[in-house]
């Protein structure tokens, strides 16, 4: 009797191991540049083209650093909940406008509204590919030291800013007293 | 017949012309720099479409990333150098060829590890088999019905 259950127990194993496995969202690629320093970078800001933001600019306080782009839908989605947050004025928020046209994206806030404090412009994706971004939006959780600490894959959600996101970020700035 | 013929034949010609311009193309001066390019895109994922690789895949970011690779290799940077500059950015992920290490070492050595159980369960079986003995009783029974076999042959 024992040994004939035997490869039913197996199944049951592998089914629960598969199924586990579908439970998890292969797009959620984990980054190697959490805890690590924020990639240096240096770009044109979105509304004053002459003058730049870049990686040192970004010090000194808890951040976040959203990766977004006009051309991209799920921007949208997560956008209702960049204003709030902006408006709370519970963090700082910076954007880095990814692979856009400046008109494009000036249109976009304009119409959509501007959460961000100051845009970057990457226009060619190189500062997009230094911080390894691979799907608009994608957003940073940058600490005092310039540390990545988090990283949001997909548009940010009511859900994961106030179970995740906001914590976090209490917890950071609570880490500096 | 020409009213349809023409305009379908425009339609052909824009979409002909739309593909071209769609591939970039990427000159090399080494035939030797070429074929490294073919190979490293070929071993790397595109984070997109993440059953292709960059070589197949079309999206933006395989692009771009083509395109970094190519100036890498331009500037002279070893086929290392590259791996290390798109893993440090993107993880192993980006690599088909996982490496070898210690949250990989399952992943590399199951195969192994359940041929080595499907080898020791084939042999247990076999050894049951060759050690199953019969019964007095069994076979005397055996031989009986052997015995029917061939008298029943017989007639």
């Amino acid at each position: 009797m024992q040994k004939k259950s035997l490869p039913l127990l197996l199944f049951v194993v592998l089914v629960v191991v598969l199924a586990i496995g579908l439970t998890k969202d292969p797009r959620l690629v984990p980054s190697p540049l959490i805890d690590k320093a924020m990639p240096v970078f240096s770009l044109p800001q979105l509304h004053e083209a002459d003058q730049t933001l870049g990686s040192t600019d970004l010090r000194g306080e808890v951040l976040m650093l959203n990766v977004w782009a006009s051309w991209c839908v799920a921007c949208r989605a997560e956008h209702p909940v960049l204003m709030d947050l902006a408006k709370s004025g519970q963090v700082t928020i910076y954007g880095l406008n990814y692979k856009d046209q400046r008109e494009d994206a000036l249109r976009w806030l304009d119409y959509y509204g501007n959460p961000y404090t100051i845009s970057a412009y990457d226009l060619e994706g190189k500062a997009g590919i230094d911080f390894g971004v691979y799907g608009v939006p994608e957003t940073f959780i940058v600490d005092q030291n310039g540390i990545i600490r988090y990283k949001q894959i997909g548009p940010i959600t009511e859900e994961v800013l106030n179970k995740k996101i906001m914590p976090l970020i209490n917890q950071l700035r609570e880490g500096r007293t | 017949m020409k009213r349809v013929i023409l305009p379908l034949f425009c339609f052909f010609l824009i979409s002909v012309t739309h593909v071209v311009m769609a591939v970039e193309i990427l000159e090399f001066s080494d035939p030797e720099q070429q074929e490294r390019f073919t190979r490293l895109t070929e071993e790397l994922r595109c984070l997109v479409c993440q059953n292709e690789n960059l070589a197949d895949s079309n999206a933006d970011l395989a692009k771009d990333l083509k395109k970094e690779i190519y100036g890498m290799i331009q500037n002279g940077d070893s086929n290392k150098e590259i791996i290390d500059y798109l893993v440090a950015r993107y993880g192993d992920f980006i690599l088909f060829r996982p490496p070898f290490k210690a949250t990989t070492y399952l992943l590399w050595l199951a195969p192994a590890i359940f041929l080595l159980i499907g080898f020791f369960f084939a042999r247990s079986l076999l050894r049951q088999q060759k050690t199953q003995k019969l019964t007095g009783e069994e076979h005397q029974y055996a031989s009986k019905l052997l015995e029917d076999i061939k008298e029943n042959g017989q007639k």
